[in-house]
Parts: structure tokens; C-alpha cells; sequence
């Protein structure tokens, strides 16, 4: 399966344009966000143009058709995920809020002191910190499976942390700095049989590669529009049905009732429930043709021709004396290359790569518990997606060299 | 990008004049910038008119940051304590002789915190800077 790149990039304007004068972008921060293809943009426009009005208030047109544009899109999401049924899927502002949901209604519902959840060493702090809230507040524990020095999850230490019976186990689906990618299907079915509960940050899963969550047989999955070419300010909490509907509501206000009198309230039905106030209408709307642009593409076509640029990127990369890329080879890997160059310091390569178009992201990525791990405060990270090519990879790898001279 | 990277602040980052940590020392402070990990400390040694007689910074972070913290080391020297306590951006700007973005300010600018933070006694003096 190949997908053709040029007409790929000639969909996303943003790609067109120069940094500065003579100067084209070289866009190599999808992990961070992704860019938009003009179906997204236009999707949006459309609804302003055309559809915009409150949702489930009102009998007017508008509002008929903005409901039915924002539950649409919510049908193609649970689509793309095989999830059972839309009512499973939870629109939220981002995989943040996703797993704070779970962190403030689950959890806070079920979670004592002494309660264990695991953890691993490669969560992004927006997986980590809602966890040590609740430690601070509840007195759970907190275990994390280690990262191995080849940047893969230590699977046998998990198999001991889960002799000790945890409550849930809460982990990346795929690391945005070391690029693995984790065998969820396994570490679920282990966490099920260890009897605890499971959710997976699909932040950098979702967007790249097909995650079915009935084959996973995850609990929760969390993950963000604007990694998978959707608009930012709407993400998703998948969850299974037994567990959202025992669940209790989260933000309280208007959308998420049934009925309310002054001292009560009756909550709404799923998804509903956990939708309080007006949402990100137009978002939802944009995310829904983020979805049918991707699976129009095709997720199994895209993942291959990540993986390819990656295999080059890896390539090039370590042909270059003093760079060390962090993270598993290839086969075991998304679109990320995270590494250090010996005489620079990650800011300095970044602004360096910035004066020749080249947008690549230097620090801890929000990881830093990971960078503490392999003993370095930051990292410059390269990451790749539909729309990248190797002549990208090059013109990272000549900026590089730039630098090398500059430092060297 | 040639006016970012001056040879005067690669030279200064590769090879910095006052980097190591005084023992004895006057006075010790140190922060860091959490964004990107950049790290400072600065000793001091304060003679009996009240005059910097020797200073030292330690720490890692990018070109800017090291450079920025040579740099104004090598201007406090000699100087009074009191008059160090002025010292503003500009002046860090002025010795660095580049013009910066916000997020690039913040590695120029650790050095004079850390610096100021010290001779206050206060933690965080970036704002007045
Ligand atoms: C693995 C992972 N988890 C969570 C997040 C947080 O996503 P958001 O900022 O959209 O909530 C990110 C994004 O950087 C990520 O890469």
C-alpha cells in the first residue's frame, strides 16, 4: 500500500508557505500537532457559514443541522475506533481532559487508599500528574514499569506489579519521545486477568496507526483532534458502557442533566452525561472530516509510509558522528526521532534548523520523568506523519551538519 | 541565524572564562528554567568595600543561557555589589549584542536572575529585570 505524497501535501496549504522569504517550511513537529488539510478547514468555514447554532436546545433549522453535524461526527469517531456504539464516545477539549475525567469521576468513585495503579516510566505528564493528585488526595500508590535502556516497556516487571493486584493500569499507547509503541492488545489482556482496569493514552496511537478498541478490549482510551489533522480544542474519551454508565458526572451544568430543581438533579444519558455546557461545536464538526480524510487515505497506508520515512530517519541520523537517537529500532517504533547531538545543546540545533525552514521541537516533550531516566534535561525531536518525505529528512540532516559546524 | 550564534557567544559558551563554583564564597545562588532545563548557579566573592572580587557561574544549558552567564560574570567583576543590583535585561542584551525572541529571553535572562534572585534574597525577580 503507497500513498501519494505530493497530492497528499498539495491538501494542506499550511505546507505551501514559506518561513521566510525563499525559505519552505519543513514541517517535522506533527507530534506535537499535526497540520490541516484543506476538507478540515473547509468543514469548519462550512459550519460558520452555514450550520452554526447551539446544539439539543431549540427546533429551528440551524439547530437541527448543527446537532445533527456534531452527532455525525461522533458516529464516523466510534466508527473509526470500531468502537460498539457512539454513545461511547466522549467528546472532551483533549487527551488531558480525557484522562483527568477518568482520574476525577472513575477513580474518585472507586479508588481508596493503599489502592495501586500502575504506571510506566514513559507517560507523558498529562499521565502522570492527575495520578499524583489523587495520591496526594487519596493515598493510592503508584508503580511504573520500568524503560529499558533499548526504550521498550520492562514486561516482566509488569508481570510482578501486576502479582500485587492493582485497581487500573494507565499507560501510552505510543511514546511521543522514544517512538515505541507498547503492546497494548498484551498489557491489557495481563491487566484483565490481574483483575484491574485499563486505560490507554492513545495521543500518538490514534493518529497514526488503526486502533480497534474491541480488539484491545480497553476500558478507556484517550486521545486529541489535533494530532490527527482535526482542529485543537476537542478530543475524545472512549469508554466501555458499563463502566461510563456506573460512572458519576464529572463538570456539572447545563447538556449533562435530565432534569434539575433547586436542590437536585437527575444526569443525562451517555454520552451526554459527561458533556456539560456548550461544546466545541464547529471542532466536532472539523474532527468528524479529520476522520473521513484519514480513512479515506487509509490508516494502514499512512503507518507505512511512516514507517518507511522513519526507517530512513533512523538511517541518516545515525550516520551522523555524535548524534544518539533515543528509543527502540524501527520495527518497534512510530514517526518520532528524539535525539542529542554531543557539541549542541537541543535549543541551539532547533533555532539552528529553524533559519533554513526546519521545525523540529527541543526539550523534555512533556516527559520529563523519561528524560531524568537516560540522564539528559532535553532532547531535539524530528517527527513525521502522512505528509513528510525524505527530502524532509535530508534537509533535517544537512541542518545538523550546520550545527556541527557552528559547535563542532 | 549568523547574528544568534555571534562568534563572541559560541566563544564564550565553548569557552567560558568564569565557569566553576568558589569555595569559599560570599554568596551562592542558583535556578533553573524549567521550560528547557537550563541551569545556573553563581558564587561570589565580596570584598570589604562592598566590591565583587571574584564570581564564578556552573550549570549546562544552551549557547544562549552559558554564554549570557559568562558574559555577565565577566561585567560584575570589580563592581559594586550595589550597583550590580540594577543591572537590567538591557544590559545582559547589550553584552550579548543580539536581539531575541520571548522564548530565547528566558535562557538570556537566567544569569541575571539567578544573579538578582541572590542579592535580594528574593526567588524570582525576572518581572522587575
Ligand atoms: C503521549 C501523549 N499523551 C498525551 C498528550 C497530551 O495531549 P493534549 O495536549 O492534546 O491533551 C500528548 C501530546 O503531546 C502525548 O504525546
Amino acid at each position: 500500500m503507497t500513498i501519494n505524497v505530493s497530492e497528499i501535501r498539495a491538501q494542506f496549504p499550511i505546507l505551501q508557505r514559506e518561513v521566510r522569504p525563499g525559505v519552505p517550511l519543513v514541517y517535522l513537529d506533527s507530534t506535537a500537532t499535526a497540520q490541516k488539510p484543506l476538507a478540515v478547514i473547509a468543514a469548519m468555514d462550512d459550519f460558520y457559514r452555514r450550520s452554526n447554532a447551539n446544539i439539543h436546545r431549540g427546533v429551528h433549522t440551524l439547530a437541527e443541522e448543527s446537532t445533527a453535524l456534531y452527532e455525525d461526527a461522533r458516529a464516523k469517531i466510534a466508527g473509526f475506533l470500531h468502537a460498539a456504539s457512539p454513545r461511547q464516545v466522549i467528546y472532551t477539549r483533549n487527551t488531558t481532559e480525557s484522562i483527568n475525567l477518568v482520574a476525577y469521576s472513575w477513580a474518585r468513585a472507586t479508588l481508596k487508599a493503599g489502592d495501586l495503579v500502575i504506571l510506566t516510566e514513559m507517560e507523558h505528564h498529562s499521565n502522570l500528574v492527575p495520578w499524583q493528585i489523587l495520591q496526594a488526595e487519596r493515598g493510592i500508590r503508584l508503580e511504573f514499569v520500568p524503560v529499558t535502556e533499548n526504550g521498550l516497556l520492562d514486561l516482566e516487571v509488569y508481570r510482578q506489579l501486576l502479582a500485587q493486584s492493582p485497581k487500573l493500569v494507565a499507560f501510552t499507547h505510543m511514546s511521543n519521545v522514544l517512538g515505541t509503541i507498547n503492546p497494548a492488545a498484551e498489557m491489557i489482556r495481563l491487566a484483565h486477568q490481574a483483575g484491574a482496569v485499563t486505560l490507554l493514552d492513545g495521543a500518538q496511537s490514534v493518529p497514526h496507526f488503526a486502533v480497534d478498541v474491541q480488539a484491545l478490549d480497553v476500558d478507556f482510551l484517550a486521545f486529541s483532534a489535533h494530532k490527527m489533522v482535526g482542529p485543537t480544542g476537542i478530543g475524545v474519551l472512549y469508554g466501555k458502557r458499563e463502566l461510563l454508565e456506573a460512572m458519576p458526572p464529572f463538570l456539572g451544568g447545563g447538556d449533562m442533566i435530565r432534569e434539575v430543581h433547586l436542590r437536585s438533579f437527575k444526569p443525562n444519558a451517555l454520552p451526554y452525561k459527561f458533556e456539560a455546557g456548550t461544546p466545541a461545536i464547529a471542532e466536532a464538526v472539523g474532527f468528524g472530516a479529520a476522520v473521513d480524510y484519514l480513512t479515506g487515505i487509509g490508516m494502514e497506508a499512512i503507518a507505512a509510509h511512516e514507517h518507511a520515512i522513519t526507517e530512513y530517519a533512523l538511517e541518516r541520523l545515525e550516520e551522523i558522528p555524535g548524534v544518539k537517537v533515543f528509543g527502540p529500532e524501527a520495527s518497534h517504533k512510530g514517526g518520532v526521532a528524539a535525539f542529542t547531538l554531543d557539541c549542541a545543546h537541543p535549543h541551539d540545533v532547533a533555532q539552528i534548523l529553524d533559519q533554513d525552514g526546519v521545525a523540529v521541537r527541543a526539550g523534555h516533550h512533556c516527559a520529563q520523568p523519561l528524560h531524568e531516566k537516560f540522564n539528559i534535561p532535553a532532547t531535539t525531536r524530528a517527527s513525521f506523519y502522512l505528509y513528510s518525505t525524505k527530502d524532509e529528512v535530508d534537509k533535517l540532516v544537512d541542518g545538523i551538519y550546520k550545527v556541527k559546524q557552528y559547535f563542532g | 541565524m549568523d547574528d544568534l550564534y555571534r562568534e563572541v557567544i559560541i566563544e564564550h559558551y565553548k569557552n567560558p572564562a568564569y565557569k566553576g563554583h568558589l569555595d569559599p564564597h560570599d554568596y551562592a545562588f542558583e535556578d533553573s528554567n524549567p521550560l528547557c532545563g537550563d541551569h545556573i548557579e553563581i558564587t561570589l566573592r565580596v570584598d570589604g568595600n562592598g566590591n565583587v572580587a571574584e564570581a564564578a557561574f556552573d550549570g549546562h544549558g544552551c549557547a544562549i543561557s552559558q554564554a549570557s552567564a559568562d558574559l555577565l560574570i565577566e561585567s560584575i567583576i570589580g563592581k559594586p555589589v550595589e550597583d550590580i543590583k540594577s543591572f537590567n535585561r538591557q544590559h545582559v542584551l547589550d553584552l550579548l549584542g543580539i536581539e531575541l525572541g520571548p522564548v530565547r529571553l528566558k535562557c538570556a535572562l537566567l544569569s541575571l536572575k539567578v544573579l538578582k534572585g541572590g542579592l535580594y534574597g528574593l526567588g524570582d525577580t525576572l518581572e522587575e529585570a
